[in-house]
C-alpha cells in the first residue's frame, strides 16, 4: 500500500447529501480510496458564491466567502493543499486567492471580517481541482495501473467544459483542445473521441435555471455532436455541466423532436467502474439517464 | 437607490469612463481594450445580448451611461471565461460584466423581471441565510418569482426533471424543511455583516476619490 496523500477538501454544496451531485461526491470518494488519496473536509465550509454571486454580493463579499474557507483550511488542515470537485468551487476559490494577494486593500478588509469570528488568513494554500491532483500528483501510468475492467468497447465523448478550463485550466494544457479527459478515457480502455468539437462549448452554466430556452439550445448542440460521433456516453468534470446537460434532455427532445437519451456521467464514475468498484460505490443510481454499458461492467 | 444613481450622475457628469473605473469592479481595465471584437465573437450567448462585450467598452468610453446600465446584456454572461483567455490585451472582461451588473443592481437599473438578475439575487440571499445553498427552495423561489399562476407553469415544466433527480436522490425534498446549513451561523453571519460594512465604506470613500489602481 503506498502512503496516504493528504488533501483538504471543499466538497461544494452540490455534493451535499441529497443534493444534484451527491452522485460526484461517492464516486469520487471511491476512486480516492483505490489511490490512496485521503480527503479531509474543510470543517464547517460555507458556499463560495460561485460565479452567478455577483449580483447580490460585491467583491469582498464574495471574496470574503472564500477567504473563510482558506482560513479554516489553514486552521485545521495545516500544509494541505485544497482539493475541489466542482470546478465552479475551485474557480472561484483560487480567484479568491489570488485578487487578496495583489490587492493589499481587499485583503486587510477581508482579514478584518474574518477577525470577527476570530479567525486568520494566511493564504500560503494552493488551491487545486481534483483532475490536477490525478493528473499531476498522481499520473496517468499510476491511474492506469489500477484499472481492473478496462472499459473495451465503450465510446466516450470527454466534455470538458468552461470552468475546468478556463481561465486557469490544466497546466500544460490549451484552452481550445485540452486532452487531459481523452487521455483519461484511453487510459481507462474506453475509446476517446479526440475530434469531439463541442468539449468546451459552454453548456449555460447558472443561466440554465434563469435562461433555459437558451440554453437548452447550446446544450443540444454538444448532445448532438456527441451522437454524431457515435458516442455511447458523455464524460464531463463538472458538476454543473453534469448536471445541464443530463436532466434537460426530455424537455429538449419536446422542443426539437430530437430523441437523445445520452447519458453524462463524472470521469470518477468512469473510473469507479474501470477500477472494479459496485454500481453502488461508482454512484450509477444517481444517473437520470441510466449509464447502460457502464452498469454492465460493474454487474460482472 | 434612485437618489444614489443621481448623485452619480452629478458626481461623474464628465466622464461616464471615470465612474466605471472607480465603481465597477476591474472598471479600471475598460481603456485598455482595443476595440478587436474577438470577446463578443466568442460569447456563448453572444446572439442575444444587444450589446456585447465590446460594444459595451465602447459605449462607456463615449459616455452612454443610461444605455449601458439598463442593458440586460451584460445579464447574458455566463461566466464562460472564453472571452478572458482570447483577449489580446488581457482585459478580465467576465468580472467587468459582472462589475457593471453589481453596480447597475446597486444604482437600481436593473431591467425588470430580468430572470437571471432574479434568480442571482436569490442565490445571494440564500447561501446568505444559512451559509449553504439549498437548490431546492432555490429553484421552487424562482420558478414563483413571477407569481403564482406562471410560477405554476414553470414547475409543473420542470416537475419531470425534479422527479428524476428525486428517483435518483440528488434533490431531496427534506431540503424545503431546513436543509444545510453549516455550524458557526454565529460567526459566519458576523464575518459576512462586516464584509458588507467595509464594502459600503468603500463605496462611499471613493464616490468621493477615485480608487487607486491596484
Ligand atoms: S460553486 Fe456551487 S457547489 Fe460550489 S460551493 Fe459554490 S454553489 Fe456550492
Ligand atoms: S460548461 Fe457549463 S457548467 Fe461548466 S463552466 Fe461552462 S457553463 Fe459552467
Ligand atoms: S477581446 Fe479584449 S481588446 Fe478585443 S474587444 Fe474584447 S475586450 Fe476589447
Ligand atoms: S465570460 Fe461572459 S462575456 Fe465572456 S464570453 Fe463568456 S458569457 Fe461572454
Amino acid at each position: 500500500m503506498m502512503a496516504k496523500r493528504e488533501y483538504s477538501f471543499y466538497p461544494g454544496c452540490s455534493s451535499q447529501k441529497g443534493a444534484s451531485s451527491s452522485n460526484y461526491l461517492v464516486s469520487a470518494q471511491s476512486v480516492c480510496a483505490e489511490l490512496g488519496i485521503q480527503l479531509n473536509s474543510i470543517p464547517d465550509w460555507n458556499c463560495c458564491a460561485a460565479s452567478i454571486g455577483y449580483a447580490g454580493g460585491g467583491e469582498l463579499p464574495r471574496l470574503t466567502l472564500s477567504a473563510r474557507n482558506i482560513a479554516l483550511s489553514e486552521q485545521h488542515n495545516p500544509g494541505q493543499p485544497i482539493v475541489a470537485t466542482c470546478a465552479a468551487c475551485w474557480l472561484s476559490t483560487r480567484e479568491a486567492a489570488e485578487r487578496l494577494k495583489h490587492d493589499a486593500q481587499l485583503n486587510a478588509e477581508a482579514k478584518q471580517a474574518l477577525g470577527e469570528a476570530g479567525l486568520t488568513l494566511k493564504n500560503e494554500t494552493p488551491i487545486r481541482h481534483m483532475v490536477e491532483v490525478l493528473i499531476e500528483d498522481i499520473g496517468y501510468e499510476e491511474l492506469k495501473a489500477k484499472v481492473k475492467k478496462p472499459l473495451t468497447g465503450i465510446k466516450v465523448a470527454g466534455y470538458v467544459g468552461c470552468q475546468t478550463n478556463r481561465p486557469f485550466g490544466i497546466a500544460g494544457e490549451s484552452y481550445e483542445n485540452p486532452k487531459y479527459l481523452d487521455k483519461l478515457i484511453e487510459v481507462l480502455g474506453a475509446e476517446s473521441i479526440p475530434t469531439y468539437e463541442k468539449k468546451v462549448q459552454c453548456c449555460g452554466g447558472a443561466l440554465a435555471f434563469s435562461e433555459p430556452e437558451k440554453s437548452q439550445e447550446m446544450i443540444k448542440g454538444i448532445i448532438e455532436a456527441a451522437y454524431d460521433h457515435g458516442a455511447d456516453l458523455i464524460v464531463t468534470p463538472c458538476p454543473v455541466c453534469q448536471m445541464n446537460v443530463e436532466v434537460y434532455q426530455d424537455q429538449i427532445n419536446t422542443t426539437y423532436g430530437t430523441q437523445f437519451k445520452m447519458p453524462v456521467v463524472y470521469y470518477s464514475t468512469l473510473m469507479a467502474v474501470a477500477y472494479g468498484r459496485n454500481a453502488k460505490d461508482a454512484a450509477l443510481g444517481g444517473q437520470v439517464i441510466p449509464a447502460k454499458k457502464l452498469e454492465g461492467i460493474a454487474g460482472k | 437607490m434612485g437618489d444614489l444613481n443621481q448623485a452619480m450622475i452629478e458626481k461623474y457628469r464628465t466622464s461616464f469612463l471615470k465612474e466605471v473605473e472607480a465603481n465597477v469592479e476591474e472598471g479600471e481595465w475598460v481603456k485598455m481594450c482595443m476595440q478587436c471584437g474577438v470577446c463578443s465573437g466568442s460569447c456563448p450567448l453572444g446572439k442575444f445580448w444587444n450589446h456585447p462585450p465590446q460594444e459595451i467598452f465602447m459605449m462607456i468610453r463615449a459616455g452612454k451611461r443610461e444605455e449601458v446600465l439598463t442593458s440586460d446584456a451584460m445579464w447574458m454572461c455566463t461566466s464562460c471565461y472564453n472571452c478572458v483567455v482570447r483577449c489580446p490585451r488581457e482585459v478580465p472582461i467576465t468580472h467587468i460584466m459582472h462589475g457593471l451588473a453589481h453596480y447597475a443592481k446597486r444604482l437600481g437599473l436593473t431591467p425588470k423581471n430580468q430572470p437571471t438578475a432574479e434568480f442571482a439575487q436569490r442565490f445571494w440571499n440564500n447561501l446568505l441565510k444559512k451559509g449553504r445553498v439549498n437548490e431546492l427552495k432555490l429553484g421552487v423561489s424562482l420558478y414563483f418569482m413571477n407569481g403564482i399562476g406562471p410560477g405554476v407553469k414553470t414547475a409543473i415544466k420542470m416537475a419531470p426533471v425534479g422527479i428524476g433527480m428525486q428517483r435518483t436522490q440528488r434533490m431531496s425534498a427534506m431540503e424545503l424543511f431546513g436543509g444545510h446549513a453549516i455550524k458557526d451561523l454565529k460567526g459566519f453571519h458576523a464575518i459576512m455583516q462586516k464584509a458588507q460594512e467595509l464594502e459600503a465604506l468603500r463605496i462611499a470613500q471613493y464616490s468621493v476619490a477615485p480608487r487607486p489602481t491596484a
